[in-house]
């Protein structure tokens, strides 16, 4: 597995990627715009994007995922694609009947340089229905951008500030999470006691019920009117500056909305600030249901340290996952010797460094803007006991033979985990089961006869 | 089951009603897309396909770098395939596909390794070509592969980085081959540019370039336009060596560098899938004169008879024996497993929905477990996948299309050799499909319908009107379907399962097929409280 990979590291001067660990802007836009209650996604560009976005989104979910795209033919490659996107909001508006189109771009498109406000304002968009857009060139940043920028699209679009004074009420972005960690964000807002927007919330589209019939727009998705809502909420909480903070600054500059951003609240600490950041500017103590449940983590923390204490973790996903997991992982007295993303952004390497030393951990290798060519030449010169990461980290466990734990997007080998929240303390109870159950597993598996265990 | 001629036409008049829906100019297109079988008709029935998708209708088609690299290149495992673009389109193209390959210890694997040049807005302003040219560089010195593919998309078209220029260059630096192709994806109308994009670099610079003027065995072949996925090729391959053939290649499951450059040594080239490889078929068959011949090792009966063909044209009694033989050990290994499966499939009804040949393909194997076919189509086919290859004069490219270069070969002097005596040739030309295909629509009964770039809403119409039993398709379909509580096979990936190519590859789809019904999950969709009254109680008449 893997051969090709030396244990030798040369200099990389090309700035090519080999085995990314990053993927393009508008899967991350798709994904956004799905989160928009009866909203159809749109791919500006060649279908061949479309499709694989789609194709990508639906191995991770398991749920079906639409989007249309504009279908870029060569002479709409070199003259623009201003009637294939007319044609496609007509069609789209009077096939599929959405309430909404969120439009977003492709490398292609963006290269000719495609006026997407000016195509979308000379269209025939039916009364009452809406064509929002943002511009996600592939060749910048990642599908973390995409989404950041659809989210952005959408607010700068849509919110309005409408009333005098600010409501009591909050506009989470959840950032890139599974619908599982939506819906365990939600339920804490609720439990707080505080009114909340969630945008976008996938929660209810893409872990949706089997019912027998098929819905193309399901009962999930943030509903127009709330996004138009956001502008009157007192404050904008962003989890996740990479995927979520410029959303919250745009509703800023729009409405007056105070923005707060914050972890994605991954572990102890970071859980604790999302709660103590409600409670203190909603005038709420942080409810008993949710103190027990924190107290529960303690006591699972402390009952299991011996599990995981002193072990050497690998990690590598989407910045703001990796930061958080990184917090949580020290939180456990553990050593993140390799932490790794693929997207791009200074502020990554500062906040793992910044970390590690406040934890007095030294010689760990940090990178953003990475690949996995890189993340498995580290772990041959300086081996892990826990890799933590996506499916694609499962070659590297193998032809390492590491224990593995499956956090991330995209899981295309596993089921059920986007229904399972690792946000919240809940989220935080499951990867820790998660991280013992792979390495006890792995004590199980390696130990002699003699020495195998009934209670561990 | 063939329907009667007033059933065709009640059938015809149900999809003009869904018809309706489209606004007018979408209506008009895509109702030639769209055939009700009805052989009484006097003349040949056409269909409209390999043309532009409509913008919004949500088609399932892909681009033409995905049918250039994701699937003609992509499996050649000894070959570094250098991906010139954002890093999206590597990505996606990475490990996605099933197609198998293994090697022996110490020979180059590079298949589960995704090279992207990783172009970043400064390479889209001033040029791409210096960054791409340094991780060439990078892979060879690193990897040591055979040879280089670098493939282009969308935005390098645009910005005019000359891929070729530092193709060139990279091959004069290292010594091994380094090929571009141009597979920008917004090339023709969807993954079949590419796939000719792909044929014509491949039969100009790997095939015949290798030394060897015969092959190392008797029988010799190649299986064109077979990728492996899930081991479909190693099955076949099985039973071909079985039998005494000598596979030269595979084109290209599990292939490499190494086999494709022999590949003017074969006596014969099989035809799997015919839309991504008959361009290097019919250029084999011009150069080295190697006839080709259509196989399909998608169902038992048509192993059987593919294996018979082959036989036929080889001619050699004692092949032919051999063959019978391995025929009579398979069936008799598979037969009547198979009927066990049959008889809870027996009576059901499908879609066959795929790409570019299994559409056609798995109809037959659909059949032999009691299946029949209700709808057929391909994302990208052409007419002649429809129609039949002799269509292919009638054949006008459209403007969308004739940017796709056609390349000519001539005759190989030193290699070109007559294989088979003019003759024979006529002889058994009627017997075999030698150089020929006769498409979908004969194979099909009267009342099915055929559809060339199936859409979402078409889908979900058809199956308002055919209640079909499963469909087999894609993944961007799979769930969709499901929702509806109809059972779903992908026929591209498979479902991760797999071969389902040759005689045991059969007896593993009528056994995932037979699970996809009888899953007792599907009884569990309505809940029971909507199925009887919580309340306790009667209910009379009239609700009074």
């Amino acid at each position: 597995m893997l051969d090709a990979t030396t244990k030798e590291m040369k200099p990389r001067l090309s700035g090519g990627v080999i085995n990314p660990a990053k993927t393009c802007q508008p899967i991350g836009a798709m994904y956004a715009a799905l989160g928009i209650h009866k909203c159809l996604p749109h791919s500006h560009g060649s279908q061949g994007c479309c499709s694989y976005h789609r194709m990508h989104l639906t191995r991770h979910f398991r749920d079906p995922v639409m989007a249309s795209t504009s279908s870029f033919t060569e002479g709409a490659s070199v003259f623009g694609g201003g009637a294939n996107l007319k044609t496609a909001i007509k069609n789209v508006f009077t096939i599929y009947n959405p309430d909404i189109m969120a439009v977003h771009t492709t490398c292609l498109s963006e290269t000719i340089g495609d006026d997407i406000p000016t195509i979308i304002k000379q269209s025939e968009v039916p009364d009452g229905k809406l064509v929002i857009h943002a511009s996600t060139p592939s060749y910048v940043g990642s599908h973390i951008t995409g989404f950041s920028n659809m989210v952005k699209g959408a607010v700068t679009y849509l919110a309005e500030a409408t009333m005098e004074e600010k409501k009591e009420q909050v506009n989470i972005i959840p950032g890139f999470v599974n619908p599982g960690d939506m819906r365990e964000i939600k339920r804490m807002a609720k439990v707080m006691g505080v009114k909340n927007i969630v945008l976008p919330d996938t929660s209810g589209v893409l872990d949706s019920p089997m019912t027998g019939e098929f819905d193309m727009f399901p009962k999930g998705g943030t509903k127009i009117a709330e996004i138009v809502d956001t502008g009157n909420s007192k404050m904008s909480i962003a989890l996740g500056s990479f995927a979520s903070s410029d959303a919250a600054y745009a509703l800023e500059r729009k409405c007056k909305v105070k923005p707060a951003v914050l972890k994605t609240p991954i572990g102890i600490k970071a859980t604790d600030e999302f709660l103590m950041t409600l409670s203190s500017n909603f005038g709420k103590e942080v409810a008993k249901e949710l103190e027990e449940e924190r107290g529960q983590l303690v006591d699972i923390m402390t009952d299991t340290h011996f599990h995981f204490h002193g072990k050497k973790v690998a990690v590598f996903g989407d910045p703001d996952i990796v930061i958080g997991l990184t917090e949580y992982l020290l939180s456990l007295g553990m050593i993140p010797v390799h932490v790794l993303t693929g997207t791009p952004g200074s502020k990554f390497e500062t906040e793992i460094k910044e970390m590690l030393a406040r934890a007095g951990i030294e010689g760990s290798n940090v990178k953003a803007a990475g690949d996995l060519y890189t993340f498995h030449q580290w772990i041959k010169n300086q081996p892990a006991d826990l890799m933590i990461g996506n499916t694609y980290g499962k070659y590297i466990a193998r032809a390492e033979d590491i224990p593995f734990v499956r956090v991330g997007f995209p899981i295309l080998d596993r089921s059920v985990h986007s229904y399972m929240p690792i946000v919240g303390y809940k989220g935080a109870m499951r990867l820790l089961e998660m991280i013992s159950n792979a390495l006890l597993d792995r004590k199980d598996r390696d130990s002699a006869d003699e020495d195998f265990e009934l209670v561990m | 089951m063939a329907l009667s001629k007033h059933d065709i036409e009640t059938r015809k008049k149900e999809l003009e009603k869904f018809l309706d829906a489209y606004p007018a100019k979408t209506k008009k297109n895509r109702r030639s897309h769209i055939v009700v079988r009805d052989s009484s008709l006097e003349e040949q029935q056409i269909i409209e396909a390999n043309t532009r998708t409509i913008p919004g209708v949500i088609t399932n088609r892909g681009c033409a770098y995905a049918g250039c690299k994701g699937v003609v290149l992509g499996p050649i495992k000894d070959m570094a395939h250098i991906v010139h673009g954002p890093i999206g389109c590597s990505y996606y193209a990475w490990g996605t596909r099933r197609n198998k390959a293994k090697t022996k210890d110490g020979e180059v694997n590079l298949i589960n390794y995704a090279f992207s040049s990783d172009m970043q807005e400064s390479d889209v302003v001033f040029g791409g070509d210096k960054k791409l040219a340094a991780m060439v560089d990078e892979i060879v010195e690193t990897f040591k592969p055979k040879a280089v593919t670098i493939s282009a998309t969308c935005p390098v078209g645009l910005i005019g980085d000359d891929i070729g220029a530092v193709a060139k260059a990279a091959e004069a630096k290292h010594g091994i081959p380094v090929m571009s192709f141009s597979c920008e994806g917004y090339k023709g109308v969807s993954q079949s540019a590419g796939h000719h994009i792909a044929n014509n670099v491949l039969m100009q610079r790997v095939i015949g370039s290798g030394e060897i003027e015969e092959a190392e065995g008797k029988y010799a072949i190649n299986i064109l336009g077979e990728y492996n996925i899930g081991g479909d090729s190693w099955e076949i391959e099985r039973v071909l060596k079985d039998i005494g053939y000598h596979v030269v290649s595979v084109m290209t499951g599990d292939g490499s560098y190494e086999t494709l450059k022999n590949a003017h040594t074969a006596e014969l080239n099989l035809v799997q899938c015919h839309r991504s490889i008959n361009y290097i078929a019919e250029m084999l068959e011009e150069k080295y004169g190697t006839p080709w011949l259509k196989v399909n090792f998608i169902g038992v009966q048509s192993t059987i008879e593919s294996l018979r063909n082959m036989a036929t044209y080889f001619g050699d009694p004692a092949l032919t024996q051999k063959t019978e033989e391995v025929i009579a050990r398979e069936l008799a290994a598979v037969e009547s497993k198979l009927e066990q499966f049959k008889k809870i499939c027996d009576g059901k009804t499908a879609f066959c929905f795929v790409g570019g040949s299994r559409g056609h393909h798995y109809q037959g194997l659909f059949k032999e477990i009691g299946i029949d076919t209700v709808l057929a189509g391909y994302e990208f086919a052409h007419r002649d996948d429809y129609e039949g290859r002799e269509v292919i004069p009638d054949i006008k490219l459209d403007a969308d299309s004739k940017n796709i270069e056609e390349i000519k070969v001539s005759k190989d002097e030193k290699r070109y050799k007559i294989r088979i005596l003019k003759e024979r040739l006529d002889q058994i030309k009627d017997k075999i499909p030698l150089s020929y295909y006769g498409g979908m629509i004969k194979d099909m009964p009267d009342g099915s319908i055929m559809v060339d770039d199936l859409n979402h809403y078409e889908t979900e119409e058809f199956i308002k009107i055919l209640k079909p039993d499963i469909l087999a398709s894609g993944i961007k379909d799979k769930y969709v379907i499901q929702k509806m509580g109809i059972p779903s096979k992908q026929l591209h990936s498979y479902d991760y399962s797999g071969p389902y190519a040759g005689f045991r590859g059969a007896l593993k789809f009528a056994e995932d097929i037979t699970m996809g019904f009888t899953s007792p999950t599907w009884n569990y969709i309505t809940p029971p409280w909507k199925q009887k009254p919580i309340l306790d109680g009667t209910v009379t008449e009239g609700g009074k």
